[in-house]
């Protein structure tokens, strides 16, 4: 269960959210400014929203009735960002090592490196990989925190067209094999239908439907807001 | 050109009170320069000014400052007296001032260095499980290191070379507080000392040249980029 209900003020941006789902890959699909990214960032704990909730799988994050504000580290979510952000003075393999539990075993390192197909990088510097090899190493150092969620933001922004082929294919299969809790932030309709459960469109930092992918992959992509979902417009 | 045993002495002493003095400075100058680059507080620009004024006052100040504070008569000084730990008038004195006086040039690099590294990696860190030790250490300080490879070189010139605040703090003792340019100061004074003041000088001109030449080397190895955050 996915639960966000947020307020935050960023300059002259203002988030208003709230949803619940239900379902165990939740896209935040929307043009970009809207607030994907925002709303990303506040669940893990980058940006703090001025009140609401945070809670993912029942683990509360933030909650200012309460006073819950989870720092980053201990928010126990594997974050994916579109710059990938890999430490450029480390190898691959110190990379893929940085965000893993102490007691976690050899093999599930082996079993990332397989599935993401990252075992000749291992050796190599971020600045010797390609845009796609970026992404899966960013996509595995996540994975590799043994995270309670998967945050991806853009997982395929900003990517040559084999590349973005490449990365949707081990997404897909990481999302069969691993089943993991996953909030992506997207403004393409195909990567969104195919990694997706549900859909929560998102309009000027405000909600504007919670679709489930059937009926987000039923409907024309853009402009969302005014076609995708009926009854939008009208309720704005 | 051979260095007779005195000026063999005053250079070795030179090294070692430097290499202490930057060493000493070194954590607390990390640790303020992190405070700049990275914190916001209540009264910054004063704090940032005290950690300056080393930089700012005339060295003779400094060394009497240290003087009262850790004389023998000073309130850190009788301290250091009763645990038998007394460095008024002895090459830890000199380190001390050394350490002094290239402290605001370690933290000026160092926080240059600091900013430069781009926080989303930091923040990426702390998605992945790391504290702030963890982040400062595997990542902020070794995304760092050339910045402070040219602290180090900018600071341990400057340590090398520095006279004012040891002569007062620490006078000239032979061995112990006679450092390199104090003994050149007292060969220039002493009649028939030209010989040994031009070879001593010729000595700090070098060390000099090539703090210097690996502090450029490491700061064009370096490179700049803008600090960026998520907010």
């Amino acid at each position: 269960m996915i639960e966000l209900d947020l307020t935050l003020q960023r300059g002259e941006f203002s988030l208003e959210l709230a949803l619940a789902s239900e379902a165990r890959a939740l896209a935040l699909f929307g043009h970009s400014g809207c607030g994907k990214t925002t709303t990303l960032l506040a669940i893990a704990g980058l940006l703090h929203p001025q009140r609401g909730r945070i809670a993912i799988g029942g683990h509360v994050l933030f909650d200012d009735a309460t006073g819950v504000d989870l720092p980053a580290p201990r928010r126990d979510l594997g974050v994916v960002f579109q710059d990938a952000r890999l430490f450029q003075h480390l190898s691959v393999r110190d990379n893929l090592r940085y965000g893993m539990p102490r007691d976690a075993a050899p093999t599930s390192f082996d079993e990332v490196v397989a599935l993401l197909g990252l075992a000749t990088l291992l050796k190599r510097r971020p600045g010797q990989l390609s845009g796609g090899q970026v992404r899966r190493v960013a996509i595995g150092r996540a994975l590799l925190r043994r995270p309670r969620a998967l945050l991806l933001d853009e997982p395929l922004a900003n990517l040559h067209r084999e590349a973005r082929a490449e990365v949707l294919q081990h997404l897909v299969r990481l999302k069969r094999e691993f089943a993991l809790t996953t909030i992506m932030v997207s403004h393409q309709h195909d990567e969104v239908a195919a990694l997706a459960d549900a859909v929560a469109i998102i309009d000027d930092g405000r909600l504007a439907a919670l679709q489930d992918v059937a009926a987000f992959r039923a409907r024309p992509a853009a402009p969302f807001t005014a076609t995708v979902v009926p009854g939008i417009a009208a309720a704005r | 050109m051979l260095l007779n045993h005195a000026e063999a002495v005053a250079l070795a002493l030179s090294f070692k009170v430097s290499l202490v003095g930057v060493a000493c400075s070194l954590p607390v100058a990390m640790a303020c320069a992190w405070l700049l680059a990275r914190t916001r507080f209540f009264g910054k620009p004063l704090f940032e000014g005290l950690l300056l004024l080393p930089l700012i006052l005339p060295p003779v100040v400094t060394g009497y400052i240290l003087l009262i504070v850790f004389g023998h008569h000073g309130p850190i000084g009788k301290w250091l007296d009763a645990a038998g730990l007394s460095i008024a008038f002895r090459w830890t004195g000199a380190a001390l001032a050394a350490a002094v006086m290239a402290f605001p040039l370690l933290v000026v690099a160092l926080r240059n260095a600091f900013e430069s590294v781009d926080r989303k990696l930091e923040n990426a860190a702390a998605t992945l499980g790391a504290g702030p030790w963890r982040i400062f250490f595997g990542i902020t300080l070794p995304l760092s290191l050339r910045g402070l490879a040219a602290g180090l070189a900018l600071a341990f010139a400057r340590a090398f070379g520095e006279f004012g605040a040891t002569i007062t703090f620490v006078s000239s003792i032979p061995g112990q507080t006679r450092t390199l340019p104090i003994a050149l100061y007292e060969l220039i004074s002493t009649p028939g000392g030209e010989g040994g003041a031009l070879r001593l000088t010729l000595v700090a001109v070098i060390v000099a040249l090539l703090a210097s030449l690996a502090a450029a080397l490491m700061l064009l190895r370096g490179g700049t980029r803008a600090t960026e955050a998520e907010a």
